[in-house]
């Protein structure tokens, strides 16, 4: 029973520490959008608009509930509540330092992924139950743009399983001791990072709520606190994602004076250290989402489909065989035991090679391509202003 | 103990109910909607049972991927969300092959406690079913490695007849 009791408290504030999180996120989100746009930012309520969010929330709480005529009542109210589950449950296997971990799960990577695709189910039945066109053409949107670059995410997610050797969050943290992943696979975590961006649905991906095209999207119809649980999953969406880029590629809670045994220091250096790289992934995430403009809907596909989606395959089958290489040569070593820096260092210097060699063979191809189209282009045009006049 | 005998009974009850609402739901969204309820039933069956790597991949192919796209074909078909009565003229056919399967997987596991036949026992192996296992027994060539290249095969052939007809010229 006690540990019964123990495992309901640990449900509790890890399900409760990201939604408390997303309080303090708008705030930062809107101060880094003001400063990035040349405006000051909320100012107004405590010092530097601090508890604005609080206030906000107050405000959406006391809004009147509508639910507009023609609904389908049981799933308009549904969606809200599945599409901030569906990140919150993300963070039940997501480590805080060393000792720190809802449930360390075998598949924990796998979980993760597979419980984001139930966001994708909660936008299609708010766009669907609203009754309302805009709303279900950003729910279209949705299918078109969060299952695709579902693709390239899971093939970038693969390389550090395939390096850490485990589908464990954890695992794949202690592997990082002597050297980070992004320097054995930049290629895969740039992606990581690009599709993750674009699961937010957050510029330049953000066709799933284009306000000029779409009035507001998928959520058009929905008002008060429903609306704002849309938007505390979106920002909570964004900081785990930060998390996850800081475990996959940068080492997590790893850094100078931490040990994997755990202990009180290492808990709270690791702490320390994960709440630093999330920021500084957290903080590319936004500056990216205010300087870019908006792509359209076939840009967006096609950079899918034709740039991300090739590439993460062919990275995909360049580190698996770099890694088998490095194992026939014999330097490869089981970052899982072994890791120490110099220890890890031939095998790195090999996989970056791979990548640096992807990176141009791609640089090149495409090169080749532009080049090809527009001599194509000039050719055509010359013939048009040579064709004989009538 | 009595939690997981009550998560078994929670998620029994997500997969029966949400199977039954899939057939007898009015609206073709809602029984979409009720497919993604039983569907996830069985990925907390799974996990009951100790596969915790099926059942991600349940929820992520099946709702994720699946659920989705029968959810999006309902939706781009405007006239198929109006219906509102149920159209399927072999339901009756549909009907008796379930109760049948039904009747046999009861009779499959109540007969042998009668002392008629044995109870189909499992293959017994060391295995313990992590993720790992599953994976060497896919690719090893004295586990499934055969059927395994088969159903890829099987489906690149899917894809490229997808992208076949939906080719324009």
């Amino acid at each position: 029973m006690a540990s019964f009791l123990t495992t309901l408290l640990v449900v509790a504030i890890v399900a409760t520490t990201p939604l408390v999180l997303a309080i303090p996120l708008i705030w930062i989100e809107r101060k880094v959008a003001a400063r990035i746009q040349d405006r000051l930012g909320p100012n107004r309520v405590g010092p530097w608009g601090i508890i604005q969010p609080i206030a906000d929330a107050i405000k959406l709480i006391g809004k009147e509930d509508i639910t507009p005529a023609g609904t389908d009542k049981v799933v308009y109210n549904l969606a809200p509540i599945v599409a901030v589950a569906s990140v919150v449950l993300m963070w039940a296997c997501i480590p805080f330092a060393p000792n720190l971990i809802g449930v360390d799960l075998e598949i924990g990577v796998l979980y993760i992924v597979s419980v984001a695709s139930l966001g994708t189910m909660a936008i299609m039945m708010a766009g669907w139950s609203g009754n309302n066109k805009y709303a279900l053409l950003g729910a279209f949107r949705v299918v078109a743009q969060l299952v695709s670059y579902e693709v390239p995410l899971v093939l970038s997610l693969l390389i550090p399983v395939l390096l850490a050797g485990s589908m464990g969050m954890q695992d794949i943290v202690t592997a990082q001791q002597g050297m980070w992943f992004i320097f054995m696979a930049p290629v895969a975590a740039l992606i990581f990072f690009i599709s993750a961006q674009a699961e937010t649905g957050r510029a330049p991906f953000d066709l799933l709520e284009a306000e000029s095209e779409l009035v507001a999207g998928f959520n058009i119809e929905y008002s008060g606190m429903k609306f704002g649980l849309f938007f505390a999953g979106e920002f909570v969406h964004v900081l785990t994602n930060g998390v996850l880029i800081a475990h996959l590629f940068v080492g997590g809670w790893w850094g100078l004076g931490v040990s994997a045994e755990g202990g009180i220091l290492s808990n709270v250096l690791g702490l320390i250290y994960l709440v630093i790289k999330t920021t500084i992934f957290y903080f590319i995430s936004l500056w990216l989402r205010n300087t870019l403009p908006r792509v359209r809907i076939d840009q967006l596909m096609n950079f899918n489909w034709k740039f991300l989606v090739p590439i993460s395959v062919a990275n995909l089958v360049i580190t698996s065989l770099l890694l088998k290489i490095s194992q026939v040569a014999g330097f490869a070593v089981d970052l899982t035991t072994n890791a120490s820096f110099t220890a890890a260092l031939p095998m790195t210097l090999l996989l970056l090679g791979g990548n640096i060699a992807l990176i141009l063979g791609v640089i090149a191809i495409y090169g080749f391509n532009i080049r090809r189209d527009r001599v194509q282009e000039e050719a055509q045009a010359e013939a048009i202003a040579h064709a004989p006049s009538h | 103990m009595v939690v997981q005998y009550l998560a078994f009974v929670i998620f029994s009850a997500f997969a029966i109910i949400g199977a039954a609402m899939v057939v007898w739901s009015r609206n073709l969204v809602h029984s979409a909607l009720f497919l993604v309820m039983s569907l996830f039933g069985v990925a907390g069956l799974f996990i009951l049972l100790s596969a915790p790597f099926l059942a991600a991949i349940q929820v992520l192919v099946y709702i994720g991927a699946i659920a989705i796209l029968i959810i999006f074909a309902v939706m781009l078909t405007r006239s198929m969300t109006a219906i509102r009565e149920p159209f399927n003229a072999q339901s009756w056919l549909g009907a008796v092959i379930g109760a049948v399967l039904f009747v046999a997987l009861v009779a499959g596991m109540i007969l042998p406690v009668w002392g008629w036949g044995s109870l189909p026992t499992l293959p017994q192996s060391d295995v313990v079913g992590t993720t790992r296992d599953i994976g060497i027994a896919l690719v090893s060539a004295d586990g499934y490695v055969l059927p395994f290249e088969v159903a890829s095969l099987l489906l690149t052939a899917a894809m490229v007849g997808a992208i076949v007809i939906a080719r324009e010229d």
